[in-house]
């Protein structure tokens, strides 16, 4: 995989200003709406989801391709390959 | 066999009400089976009458974001205030309400059982909880469940 910043999602789950449980449980739901194989973006503020976005994608069968920061830390882009 | 989280609920009060909903709800989303017994004060928070008004008490409790001397937590009115200040904090950082995550988890299959010693001991009837958590348990069902778990959490 190329530069996480030139990832095309398929589709985009806006979770900014939700904290733990929300950006996980959301993400389960909205990924349920995927085929598999496609890419999900996840953009929050939850500097929680750092660690929770990656271990909900290893432990639900997903692929956790990576992330990207902006606005200083302060907003968080994730990608995940629905498995 | 998916990994499997059983918890036991038995605090009743505001701030101890997140944990196990948190915890089971995050564990749903995750793949895993959850379940979590409400037993003696837990069992407010699947109280229909209760479960969208449970309070923190400033008293004893050095642990508040603003501590309160227990002598003036002992005054009518305090646990009230203590209530809404943490309320206003959750609702900041927009934490789900108790309700909400309630219904996060009816949605993604989470059991949720009380306990019916509980409800004999403090005459509480199933009308008397919500309609999520009609399947009432003993210690017997839910150690049957807890011994295939992967994770057991006492809250």
């Amino acid at each position: 995989m190329g530069d996480v910043a030139d990832i095309k999602p398929d589709s985009i789950l806006d979770v900014k200003g939700l904290c733990c449980p929300m950006p996980v449980v959301k993400a389960k739901k909205a990924i349920d709406g995927l085929e598999s194989g496609q890419i999900m973006e996840i953009v929050g503020t939850d500097a929680g989801s750092k660690g929770d976005i990656p271990a909900w994608a290893k432990r639900a069968g997903h692929e956790f391709i990576g992330s990207t920061e902006e606005d200083g830390g302060e907003v968080f882009h994730f990608f995940v390959k629905k498995g | 066999m998916a990994d499997r989280l059983a918890i036991i609920a038995s605090k009743g009060t505001l701030d101890m009400a997140y944990p196990p909903l948190i915890l089971a709800t995050t564990a749903a989303a995750m793949g895993m089976e959850a379940g979590i017994f409400f037993t003696f004060y837990g069992l407010n928070i699947v109280n229909k009458k209760k479960y969208h008004k449970l309070q923190v008490a400033p008293i004893a409790n050095p642990a508040m974001p603003m501590p309160v001397p227990n002598i003036i937590g002992t005054l009518p009115g305090m646990t009230a205030m203590a209530t809404k200040m943490m309320k206003g904090m959750m609702g900041k950082a927009n934490l789900p309400t108790i309700p909400e995550l309630i219904s996060i988890c009816a949605e993604t299959d989470v059991k949720l059982w009380p306990c019916q010693m509980t409800m004999d001991v403090m005459s509480i009837a199933p009308e008397d909880l919500i309609d999520e958590a009609d399947n009432t348990c003993g210690a017997g069902a839910f150690l049957d469940y807890a011994a295939d778990a992967s994770m057991s959490l006492f809250i």
